[in-house]
């Protein structure tokens, strides 16, 4: 597959497993990340996103699964498969005993030619140009958060893959963090975002995957899990009573309940503007119509918290194809995920 | 289609071209050395001795104080100092500054979380290993020589650059005496490099600065220890500590490179192994911390 290895995409990885002696941290994960795309990798606390990414970035020795980061398996081929790739996992460490600008210096001459000219400029677009000569070691949290990104820019990274960046920095800092890798990311880098908060990440991400207890839960857009979340309606007119008995007879209206000033039930929007109709034509006035967007967070803390996978059909380890044979699988889980929501 | 053909026609990315080599990895692992304190706490464990023998017997002349065949070959020549004090510091202060940094060199990494941060780079582990392990031999040669050079430059400022009794009581030059001082101290980093070797492998596996440094010097201890207990005579040749000793063999006349050459190979059985175990750990080892 010569020809084509030119369009491996930046992330493949197929049935990752990580155990930890009793504890499956990882347990069979897919993960297809493409060319200039920000892709959420979201989950909860302990999910195994970082385990996750340590295995991508050759930290750690997968227990079993295969990666490819464009083509190339960071477990065989060591920094070789990093070519192009950057970035941290949890916290970024430095030498405390260093400056942030030696620090830098050290990387770039493990990176080879070229990074050390680009030391004063990742400093200046990580805005640390003030602070380059202060010790790594008095650098506050939101420093060393800052310095780890600008190491990670020293490498010229077609892949940039970050973990949980925005953890204890300040509204400020996140607002801060999101506009840098919207800016990296218009620039052409793919990013492979971590996070526990989909709040932090949903506006900058193309697609997602949410994982719980090292499963994926969902992979796909988040635009797609947002439609999957269907719509309900919040519904108050002069007449509920009778909207209600009209409500009950209108195809596609579900989920109907009746509560003291409105009346609640789910809907697409064809079949919601058909019962508006109804409610026209018999006279009934309508006050207020309105979409109660199942909240992504709603839909977030069930994939990754209460049932999640097995009351709702969604990928589980005998629902995904084995990881073998798992070249097509995530599509499919996908299709799955998205469909039985 | 095989992975290597597959990979080898991947096109150029936007990266970066040539791969650092070991010896930049090396320049800046001593420069980290070079920036923390523990490293001039063993530059200075083998310094002051000199020193301090020095001015010592400056203001305690006195002829024959001590007695003794180094009492009168100390005064007559500045030469011995270095000799005297290789004696002195070969049996146990070198190996212990071999340990103080050997047994923090990969360690050190693990408590600063930092090996993920050089690990995620251009750079294979085995480079990073190799580099780890020369830099900390580089730091107990730096160690040795400067304490000999300063032993040699305050002996030789107080007694002078005069010629010297060998060990087996004949004549050497000054300029010679000079030149079996250099190779006495190139002698004794043969054990010491084995030190540093035991070193990188306990501070590779225990991941523990504290841990590795005290294992290490339990270990020459344990082995002086050994050296202690009677009917072990036969495995006397065989012990680390022993070869500690061979550079005397210089200091004779002829010169008996014995000593020597066995301490090249006894070592070579316990580095070597060790080096190889401590490789092997660090390539595989999962960096989780950090
Ligand atoms: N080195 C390790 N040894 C043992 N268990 C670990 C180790 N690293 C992570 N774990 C466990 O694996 C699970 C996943 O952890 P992690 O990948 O850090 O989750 P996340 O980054 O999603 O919060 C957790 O239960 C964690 O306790
Ligand atoms: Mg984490």
């Amino acid at each position: 597959m010569a020809s084509v290895a030119g369009d491996s995409p930046p992330v493949k990885a197929r049935g990752l497993v990580k155990r930890y002696k009793d504890l499956l941290a990882v347990d069979h994960i897919d993960l297809n990340v493409n060319a200039g795309e920000v892709y959420g990798f979201l989950g909860p606390n302990g999910a195994g996103k970082t385990t996750t990414l340590r295995m991508l970035l050759g930290l750690i020795m997968p227990t079993a699964g295969h990666i490819e980061l464009f083509g190339r398996d960071p477990i065989r081929e060591g920094a070789r498969a990093l070519d192009g790739v950057a970035g941290f996992v949890e916290a970024p460490r430095f030498y405390p005993y260093l400056s942030g600008r030696k620090n830098l210096r050290m990387m770039a001459a493990l990176d080879g030619l070229g990074a050390r000219a680009r030391v004063d400029e990742v400093l200046d677009t990580v805005d640390l140009t003030d602070a380059a000569d202060k010790r790594a070691g008095a650098y506050s949290h939101g420093m060393g958060q800052r310095l780890g990104i600008a190491g990670a820019l020293l490498r010229r990274p077609e892949l940039l893959v970050l973990d949980e960046p925005a953890t204890g920095l300040d509204p400020a800092g996140i607002r801060d963090m999101r506009v840098l890798i919207g800016r990296l990311a218009s620039e052409g880098i793919t990013v492979l975002l971590s996070s526990h908060q989909l709040a932090e990440v949903q506006e900058i991400c193309d697609r997602v995957a949410i994982v719980r207890s090292g499963k994926v839960a969902y992979e796909g857009p988040l635009a797609d899990l947002r439609g999957a979340a269907g719509n309900g309606y919040r519904l108050h007119t002069s007449d509920d009573r009778r909207a209600a008995e009209l409500a009950r007879t209108t195809p596609g209206i579900h989920a109907l309940s009746v509560g003291e000033a409105e009346l609640r039930f789910d809907a697409s929007e064809r079949d919601a503007g058909a019962l508006s109709l109804a409610l026209g034509a018999a006279g009934v006035a309508i006050y207020r119509m309105a979409p109660t967007l199942a909240s992504l967070e709603d839909l977030f803390f069930e994939l990754t918290e209460g049932g999640g996978a097995a009351a709702h059909g969604m990928a589980t380890p005998d629902g995904t194809a084995p990881a073998g044979a798992a070249s097509g699988g995530t599509a499919e889980t996908t299709e799955r995920a998205a469909g039985t929501v | 289609m095989s992975v290597a053909t597959a990979t080898a026609e991947l096109p150029p990315r936007r990266m970066l071209s040539g791969r650092p080599s070991t010896l930049t990895i090396v320049s800046w692992e001593l420069r980290k050395l070079m920036a923390q304190r523990r490293t001039y706490l063993g530059l200075a464990l083998g310094a002051i001795p000199p020193l301090i023998f020095v001015v010592f017997w400056n203001f305690h002349q006195g002829p024959d104080r001590h007695g003794g065949i180094f009492a009168t070959e100390i005064t007559q020549s500045g030469l011995a100092t270095p000799v005297l004090m290789l004696l002195f510091e070969s049996a146990f202060l070198l190996p212990l500054i071999a340990a103080l940094v050997s047994g923090d060199i990969v360690a050190n990494e693990d408590s600063n979380g930092t090996l993920k941060t050089i690990l995620t780079r251009s750079v294979d582990r085995g480079q990073v290993f190799a580099a780890k392990t020369l830099a900390a031999m580089a730091y107990a040669a730096a160690a040795v020589f400067g304490a000999a050079a300063i032993a040699t430059i305050a002996g030789v400022a107080s007694w002078g650059f005069h010629h010297v009794i060998t060990l087996s009581d004949t004549v050497v030059s000054a300029p010679e005496a000079l030149l079996l001082i250099v190779a006495a101290n190139a002698a004794v980093l043969i054990p010491l490099l084995t030190v540093v070797s035991i070193g990188v492998l306990l501070s590779t596996v225990t991941r523990n600065s504290a841990a590795a440094v005290v294992g290490t010097i339990g270990v020459v201890i344990v082995l002086y220890i050994v050296t202690a207990i009677p009917g072990l005579e036969a495995i006397h040749p065989y012990l680390l500590t022993g070869q500690l000793q061979a550079w005397q063999g210089l200091l004779r006349t002829p010169t008996d490179w014995g000593p020597i050459a066995h301490s090249a190979w006894v070592c070579a059985l316990y580095a070597l192994p060790s080096l190889f175990a401590a490789y092997l750990v660090f390539l595989r080892r999962d960096v989780a911390g950090g």
